[in-house]
């Protein structure tokens, strides 16, 4: 039998998703205790139970100085700073994608201009922006929306052109005007790409997040795990990292299943 | 007394020419069917019909109105496929058939309730009301097209273009879209175009069928003509002319 023919049962497929997991976890564990083994107090690979240790104390024990429980005001503050952000991207990337992809002129107008601007990289604005708009949240939600606006547009221009020429000439011979056709025809065919969209976007938005955090703040996840790099807290680092990743993964799967629900038409499409 | 009039009409893309000196004129109520090997401007001459595009030279006119610039209500259109908006339910379907011209392209309120209400006849019509709640995209092939032409309907054309409407259907679907279609024609009166590759559909649902055709040919440069319409059949009374008498003889009505 072919390779490309063969497929893996319920258990084993189960089984399958599991390993590498498993594998992950079985050789820090492994690379951690031989590290310990020879140095007690080593910092670089913290064995896993005090990984544990650590996520109890720094969800539940307030800080020393404030008596603010720091981990949950980090989450906050992030979580603030990329719904902002990916929400101001969402929005003016469906209105901009959909004038582009609509709107002839608008398209001989923006469609390359975007194209060029979506070339820079973001990070080097970041010090204009840090200068511009301060140090402050604004700059931190505006690189946020400058790193994923560009490709927002593209991508939702590019589905409205793809939206079938035959629908847009139908809706004409039953008399809708181009507002109609914009909000009846084309929006509700770009939302479910506009949430796969988004979801592409979250890893640059991520990127850029913890970027302008390390960089210049005094609260949020990527100010945490630069902060206490200085004093090697692998322990608490981790813990960051492995909350971040779960918290993307939460995003990821709540917008999918948003899209899923309010637009069931387009099942094969998401 | 013509209702469709089709003057003169040439298109050509890029220096090529597709339709070269099209002229027609169409009554009221009549069913045309158009037929014409690949590439032979069928569907050009159909979207000229339907102003999705213009001619560049020539002009057709609907019932003496100026010629239109883009698609408006006065002409319906079903295509082969995509012809349905695949994120409304059926019913939402039918009713955007009357919903979109308005401002926001939706009903409210009492006007919302009752426009419902007439799709519920239309799909009933159709014979699609037990799936009134369904997405296009789980209907089969015939459904769809059913639900096409009911939409289109629902608008209220002067004229209903058909472009291959039933190509991708299997024989047996496509004899049921024919009586349905012949039963909505006696009840609308409506004068259709429809695209076709079938020459038995043509003759069977046509009163009269259009061949387009290419009349020069210049074997160096297949592209250097362009098509136009070569033959123009009776197809009444299945296809074979002269079955009435047209004359009005004094002998007939002294017998009368």
């Amino acid at each position: 039998m072919r390779l490309i023919n063969l497929k893996p049962g319920r258990p084993l497929a189960l089984f399958l998703v599991l390993l590498p997991f498993v594998a992950v976890w079985v050789v820090y564990a492994i690379a951690s205790d031989i590290r310990l083994a020879a140095n007690p107090s080593d910092k670089l690979l913290p064995a896993p139970s005090k990984i544990g240790e650590t996520m109890l104390r720094l969800t539940t024990e307030g800080d020393r100085r404030s008596g603010r429980i720091l981990f949950w005001h980090d989450t906050w503050a992030s979580l603030k700073r990329l719904g902002l952000g990916i929400g101001i991207s969402a929005s003016l990337g469906l209105i901009f994608g959909l004038l582009i992809g609509l709107l002839p002129i608008v398209r001989s107008f923006l469609a390359q201009f975007v194209a060029v601007l979506s070339m820079i990289p973001p990070l080097a604005l970041l010090p204009i922006l840090f200068i511009v708009f301060g140090l402050g949240e604004l700059s931190k939600v505006v690189l946020i929306v400058v790193g994923t606006l560009p490709f927002i547009i593209r991508d939702l221009s590019q589905r409205t052109l793809e939206i079938p020429q035959e629908l847009l000439v139908k809706a004409q011979t039953l008399g809708a005007s181009s507002w109609v056709i914009a909000i009846r025809v084309a929006l509700p065919q770009v939302m479910p790409r506009l949430s796969q969209a988004g979801r592409l976007s979250l890893g640059p938005a991520w990127l850029f997040l913890i970027a302008a955090e390390a960089i210049a703040s005094d609260l949020g996840l990527g100010y945490r795990i630069f902060l206490v790099r200085r004093f090697l807290a692998m322990d608490v680092i981790l813990t960051y990292v492995i909350w971040i990743t779960i918290l993307a993964f939460t995003i990821d799967w709540l917008l999918r299943w948003t899209s899923r629900r309010f637009f069931p038409w387009a099942e094969e499409g998401l | 007394m013509s209702f469709v009039t089709v003057e003169d009409i040439f298109q050509t893309y890029h220096n090529r020419p597709i339709l070269e000196r099209v002229n027609i004129t169409v009554n009221e109520g009549e069913f045309i069917a158009i037929v014409g090997a690949s590439g032979c401007g069928k569907s050009t001459f159909l979207r000229l019909l339907l102003a999705q595009e213009r001619p560049t030279r020539g002009e057709v006119r609907i019932a003496d109105a100026p010629p239109a610039t883009e698609p408006g209500l006065d002409r319906g259109v079903v295509f082969q496929k995509y012809s349905v908006f695949p994120h409304m339910t059926v019913r939402e379907n039918i009713v955007a058939g009357e919903s979109l011209r308005s401002g926001w392209g939706r009903f409210f309120g009492e006007q919302a309730r009752a426009a419902r209400e007439r799709a519920e006849d239309t799909l009933r019509r159709i014979g699609l009301d037990h799936v009134a709640e369904n997405y296009p995209a789980t209907l089969s092939g015939g459904m769809q097209q059913r639900l096409a032409i009911g939409q289109a309907l629902t608008a209220k054309p002067r004229v209903l273009l058909l472009d291959e409407p039933f190509g991708a259907l299997d024989p047996g679907t496509r004899l049921s879209m024919h009586d349905f279609l012949q039963d909505l024609r006696t009840e609308t009166g409506m004068t259709v175009f429809m695209v076709t590759h079938d020459l038995e559909e043509a003759f069977k649902l046509g009163d009269r069928v259009l061949v387009f055709d290419k009349p020069r040919w210049d074997p160096h440069d297949p592209s250097r003509y362009g098509a136009t319409i070569t033959y123009d059949f009776d197809a009444r009374d299945g296809g074979i002319p002269y079955q009435k008498l047209k004359e009005d003889t004094h002998v007939l009505r002294a017998n009368g």
